[in-house]
């Protein structure tokens, strides 16, 4: 069952996800090594693959603001954690649907580390305060991106669909 | 039913009579714009097309720009590699409207953009950093994407499933005051709205104001739109865009401009009476806490920087240097001046505003995103604090968590970097 590890407020931008100074490492292969770098503890547990796959980080509103640098979510994709927020910046969220990494949109979601979490589609559910708080789902056109399994394979697709 | 700026932009940009807020369309894109991060494109569009058959040349090179500002010159070995691997491929597909790390043609993309004439009224604009909104400036759509979403328009030619977003309809009435500029209203503007109240719409500029503004002011506006969460900035063309358009950016061709309709569709509508506006900071760490500098004036400054793609054009620089002319920055600031490109640094130098900025003892750095994010030069010490004409204030901006930044406008910071405090420029230096 998915676990809080990481609480935060509103308006995380980028520039805490992945701090400007490694913008020069581009490639996600590279990127997840520095993701929330300079909260350098939760930054040391995940270089050192002490938080599991699927660990949720918890926020606020407009979580992803700022930058447009993918790097903030090919980092976050890296380790493959979930965002369950009660809002994302524009680019941050379409980054996320085009690379694969799962946000979860609950306005009004609360939790703390160390909480467990049913995340189903229409709903959060905080096992360890019983309360829920309803998903805003992502609009279809996105949704479609998600299902084709990110932007590079849905643009491969639509290229294969014009050539024939 | 009356459409939008947008809207008509994206009804034509899509083939359709008339689109309306929340549909999804597929818009053709007039330019695609890079910086550095073009690297991460190319290896992006690689993956795309490997194994299809197809060539690896983007769909029409003539709508590609790229321009290196983040990281110039080179402040690595590891930035300079991503420099001639872009470069390589700027070659290899004839891309041509490429500017690289030069003291003429070279600059920071959001000045470079306009000022070369590559962006027009009604064009779809895509850029894979988020102050492309700052060309709505000329009434074009312009938005900030990823990386991996520019490969797609590079491989398409179009930007994939884009939801018409609503807009937000700003009315400015009446005459800045003296030491007051479009630095502050924005910075007004996002105080009222947050940093995520036009989250996924646009921001449409109207007013006496807005008219008689210059194209420049008009680009700071539309530049910090974002940072209010807004897709984009607009200011439907005009005027001054034509004269902009003929005079500073070479343009010849036929402009179209594009209005709102009479009865066009706002989801809200957001008054400012310019006069009543005064000196504004943003206030560490979030852009939309903003206050009058009077309520932080005083704080002792270690480092001011007038500059950017928000504030770094030539009006800016004239505003500084009026204030630091023959006067001293204060012994223990640091006071460092970035020109947005080549040719502004080159028309400061000539207007004398360069010597005023050395004379006082700022340090004049090459065109470039300089000390803003952080990234290579004019980074902060422990507990440092920074007054910076940039638009991002969030902890860790330029280079440390452990520092603080607050945003504001060049007369604010040409003010303050003398009186080596935060200063309200109404009140201090002259």
């Amino acid at each position: 069952m998915p676990r809080v590890v990481l609480k935060l407020g509103d308006d995380v931008s980028t520039d805490v996800i992945y701090p400007g100074r490694f913008m020069a490492t581009v490639l996600p292969a590279e990127t997840p090594q520095y993701a929330f770098s300079d909260m350098t503890e939760f930054n040391a547990d995940l270089r050192a693959k002490q938080v599991p796959h699927g660990a949720v980080i918890a926020a606020g509103r407009n979580f992803g603001c700022g930058s447009s640098r993918e790097q903030a979510t090919s980092a976050l994709k890296g380790h493959e954690l979930t965002i369950v927020a009660s809002g994302f910046a524009r680019i941050f969220l379409q980054n996320s649907v085009n690379l694969g990494l799962r946000l979860v949109c609950a306005p009004g979601f609360e939790a703390s580390v160390g909480d467990e979490l049913d995340l189903e589609p229409s709903r959060v559910l905080n096992r360890s305060t019983g309360r829920e708080f309803p998903v805003v789902p992502l609009p279809p056109a996105r949704q479609a991106i998600v299902d084709a399994g990110g932007l590079i394979p849905y643009t491969r697709r639509l290229l294969a669909e014009r050539k024939a | 039913m009356g459409m939008t700026v947008v809207e008509k932009i994206l009804a034509r940009a899509s083939g359709r009579e008339s689109v309306k807020a929340g549909d999804v369309l597929e818009p053709r894109v007039d330019l695609a714009m890079s910086h550095e991060n073009a690297a991460l494109v190319i290896s992006q569009f690689h993956e795309i097309l490997k194994g299809t058959g197809l060539p690896e040349r983007p769909w029409d090179p003539s709508r590609i720009a790229i321009i290196f500002d983040h990281r110039v010159p080179a402040e690595s070995s590891k930035t300079a590699t991503n420099h001639k691997k872009v470069r390589q491929f700027v070659a290899a597909n004839g891309i041509t409207r490429f500017h690289d790390v030069r003291g003429d043609t070279g600059g920071i993309c959001h000045q470079i953009l306009p000022e070369r004439g590559y962006v027009l009224p009604g064009q779809v604009i895509v850029g894979t950093d988020s102050h492309t909104t700052s060309h709505g400036a000329l009434g074009a759509f312009a938005f900030g994407i990823g990386a991996t979403e520019m490969a797609s328009v590079w491989a398409l030619g179009a930007a994939l499933n884009v939801e018409v977003p609503a807009t937000i309809r700003v009315e400015v009435k009446g005459r800045l005051p003296r030491h007051v500029g479009p630095k502050d209203l924005i910075l007004h503007l996002i105080g009222r709205l947050t940093a995520q109240g036009a989250n996924f719409r646009v921001i449409e500029f109207h007013g006496d104001t807005i008219r008689r503004m210059p194209t420049s002011g008009r680009l700071t506006l539309c530049n910090m739109a974002v940072e209010a969460g807004a897709t984009s900035g607009i200011v439907p063309a005009d005027d001054e865009t034509m004269r902009y358009l003929s005079d500073e950016a070479g343009v010849t061709g036929l402009v179209e401009p594009v209005a709102p309709d009479d009865d066009a569709v706002y989801v809200d509508t957001i008054r400012v009476t310019a006069s009543k506006l005064e000196p504004l900071v943003a206030c560490p760490h979030t852009v939309d806490n903003v206050k009058p500098v009077s309520a932080v004036a005083g704080t002792l400054v270690d480092q001011v920087v007038i500059g950017s793609c928000t504030n770094g054009r030539l009006d800016d620089l004239a505003t500084a240097a009026k204030i630091v002319k023959g006067k001293t920055v204060a012994p223990w600031t640091r006071m460092l001046v970035f020109p947005a490109s080549g040719r502004i640094y080159a028309e400061a130098l000539t207007k004398g505003y360069l010597a005023a900025f050395v004379n006082a003892g700022a340090v004049v750095m090459n065109a470039g995103c300089g000390p803003c994010l952080g990234v290579h030069e004019g980074a902060l010490g422990d507990g440092e604090v920074a007054l910076s004409t940039t638009n991002r204030n969030f902890q860790g901006r330029m280079g440390n968590p452990n520092s603080q930044v607050y945003l504001c406008s060049p007369a604010v910071a040409a003010a303050s970097a003398l009186a080596g405090a935060i200063t309200d420029p109404r009140k201090g230096a002259r």
